[in-house]
């Protein structure tokens, strides 16, 4: 079990390191460096150069590199250009959003497609099953920001139940505390954006769980469960979505990162000031530090999860962590 | 043959799929010869005219042919789609094939650079691109197919391994071919059916991405029509003319779902084995 967890820690490492060495190499790439995008193209040179040598960019990259890391990992971050504030001040602001936001989309998804995906698996080759999988045909066929645009059209446009946009932040306005009211308002401004982020995953995550729980019901221990009079519910519930749940696990690891990238749209469309706002004005600003920092914390934060997987694996089966590969 | 086209015809979803792939297709062409009006022709004293004889969809807020948007629009999923899976299969495929026929640690360096880059949304290596150049078609559609690559590195390299372990492959080792000659002879027309199946999902999701992006303003520029960002203009005029949001979309899922229904169908049929274990 140790070797299987240093293993895998090496594993989380070595990717973060590289994804950091991609990102800071892409920036570094720019035509021109950041003080120029900064200055504009009128600049003069001599303007650039101090600037150059304000922000330390006249060093060599790889001790900008160094600094920058060893930044990230002890919490200091370097100065957003159009904000004038460490971009960790900035990324912890919109986190407030982001986090919810990817947090319901995430509940919203699995909820739908194991419900949706154990019924069709139950009803196989029924209407039920036809329905569920043309469902899902759909629904994954749906661009999610177009899918977001007709909820509003209905949600708050026509019914008038939702806001069409917009946050109205945790705390409650006069008082500045949070409170129940507050959260609840601030709950409700993600129902809608949550709704069309999980909507289109779950429409994938179903089909996979259908066919994982498919695939278990024809073990030899289904039938054995049943044999000796285990209930069609229970067996579904504790024998087979446990054993179905390593492909689900799989899919749901791979689909966080679609999760990530849609958050940044689906707060475009809504409105919301969250990091996807944030990474899209940077850019609109030619922000590179801020842009540099929030796409690092986005991979970052797609390669916890999938080690997070992995080790769920191997408390879900004990056979993997003697293996080594899933 | 006549029999695959028979089952072809009897398969539902591939032929719904292939349906709206060939009106896809056909709109495209079409929109190269013909469209009701000029796309970018400015309309004023028409605009936000709902669906009528003159104007089949309505027109925008400045009057221009919504039809018109979408047949040309449609020129522009179809351009991206085919760079990007070319883009994709192109590298993905030879990396996928080296790997197989190589393997050791360029078979490990292949996999572990693709598991890596799998887990990269094709969103953010399109705002690296764009911080980096601007945005525009041409990063968007480099993003799209970037993000394509692993893709096909894996399939490509799972289905040749299979190849790689079969009697034929290791006679034709026996009579001296090397793995260059057995990879052209051999293994890519043996997997060619696998790489046609996931081109089209890619393509699939080529088309989305090309949306989102152009949606965001990453993607397509004015006054070049494109279905994402006649979305996002749409949504600005939301309480005035909420259809006009309605036609875009339904074109980019019609082809999404085409497409998809096509791969679906063309695995099934290409290898019959999988679909009875469905």
């Amino acid at each position: 079990m140790t070797h299987f967890l240093l293993r895998r820690l090496a594993g989380f490492i070595a990717t973060l390191w590289v994804a950091s060495v991609l990102v800071f190499a892409a920036l570094e790439l720019l035509p021109g460096t950041a003080a120029q995008v900064r200055l504009g193209e009128t600049a003069s040179p001599e303007a650039v150069a101090a600037l150059e040598a304000r922000l330390g960019l006249d060093r060599p990259a790889p001790l900008r590199y160094a600094e920058w890391i060893t930044g990230l990992a002890r919490g200091r971050t370097a100065l957003s250009s159009s904000y004038d504030t460490p971009t960790a001040e900035l990324i912890a602001e919109r986190l407030q959003v982001s986090l919810p936001l990817a947090v319901l989309a995430m509940a919203l998804t699995t909820a739908m497609a194991l419900a949706l995906g154990l019924y069709a698996a139950a009803h196989h080759r029924r209407l039920g099953d036809v329905g569920v999988m043309a469902a899902s045909q759909v629904g994954m066929a749906v661009p999610s920001f177009w899918f977001a645009i007709l909820l509003i059209l209905l949600f708050s446009v026509r019914l008038e139940w939702f806001n069409a946009g917009g946050f109205p932040g945790w705390t409650d306005a006069d008082s500045g505390a949070v409170t129940a009211a507050s959260l609840w308002e601030g709950l409700l401004a993600l129902v809608l954006p949550a709704a069309s982020l999980a909507v289109v995953q779950a429409a994938i995550l179903a089909r996979v769980t259908r066919s994982a729980v498919l695939e278990v019901m024809r073990e030899d221990f289904v039938r054995t469960a049943r044999a000796k009079g285990v209930g069609r519910g229970a067996v579904l519930w504790r024998h087979v979505l446990r054993n179905a749940m390593i492909p689900v696990l799989t899919v749901m690891g791979l689909q966080f990162a679609n999760l990530v990238a849609g958050t940044v749209v689906i707060e475009n469309v809504f409105v919301l000031p969250g990091l996807g706002r944030l990474v899209f004005q940077a850019i609109g600003n030619r922000d590179l530090v801020v842009v540099r920092d929030v796409v690092m914390l986005l991979a970052a934060s797609v390669v916890v999860i999938n080690a997070g997987v992995d080790l769920l694996y191997a408390v879900l089966d004990p056979r993997l962590r003697t293996v080594g590969e899933p | 043959m006549s029999s695959f086209r028979q089952r072809a015809l009897r398969h539902p979803s591939f032929a719904l799929g292939a349906v709206l792939v060939l009106l896809l297709i056909g709109a495209a062409a079409l929109s190269l010869a013909w469209s009701p009006y000029p796309p970018a022709a400015i309309d004023v004293p028409h605009k936000l005219a709902g669906p009528s004889a003159a104007h089949w969809l309505g027109t925008d807020s400045l009057g221009r042919d919504i039809a018109s948007q979408i047949l040309v629009g449609s020129q522009n999923s179809m351009a991206v789609g085919l760079i990007a899976v070319g883009i994709g299969m192109l590298v993905g495929v030879s990396l996928g094939l080296l790997a197989a026929a190589r393997r050791g640690w360029v078979e490990a360096l292949v996999m572990r650079a693709s598991d890596f880059s799998i887990a990269f949304p094709a969103l953010l290596t399109a705002i690296l691109l764009a911080a980096l150049h601007g945005p525009g078609l041409l990063t968007a559609t480099a993003a799209i197919g970037i993000f394509n690559i692993p893709w096909f590195a894996r399939i490509a390299r799972a289905a040749a391994h299979d190849v790689w372990s079969r009697d034929y492959v290791l006679a034709a080792r026996a009579a001296g071919k090397g793995a260059w000659r057995i990879t052209r002879d051999h293994v890519l027309p043996n997997i060619a059916a696998v790489l046609i199946v996931q081109a089209t999902i890619q393509f699939a999701v080529a088309i989305l991405a090309e949306a989102a992006l152009s949606y965001l303003g990453l993607g397509t520029q004015p006054p070049q029509p494109s279905w994402g960002r006649m979305l996002s203009e749409a949504q600005t005029l939301m309480f005035q003319a909420p259809w006009l949001a309605v036609w875009p979309g339904l074109a980019i899922a019609l082809s999404v779902l085409g497409l998809n229904l096509l791969g679906d169908g063309l695995r099934d049929l290409l290898d019959p084995r999988l679909a009875r274990s469905r």
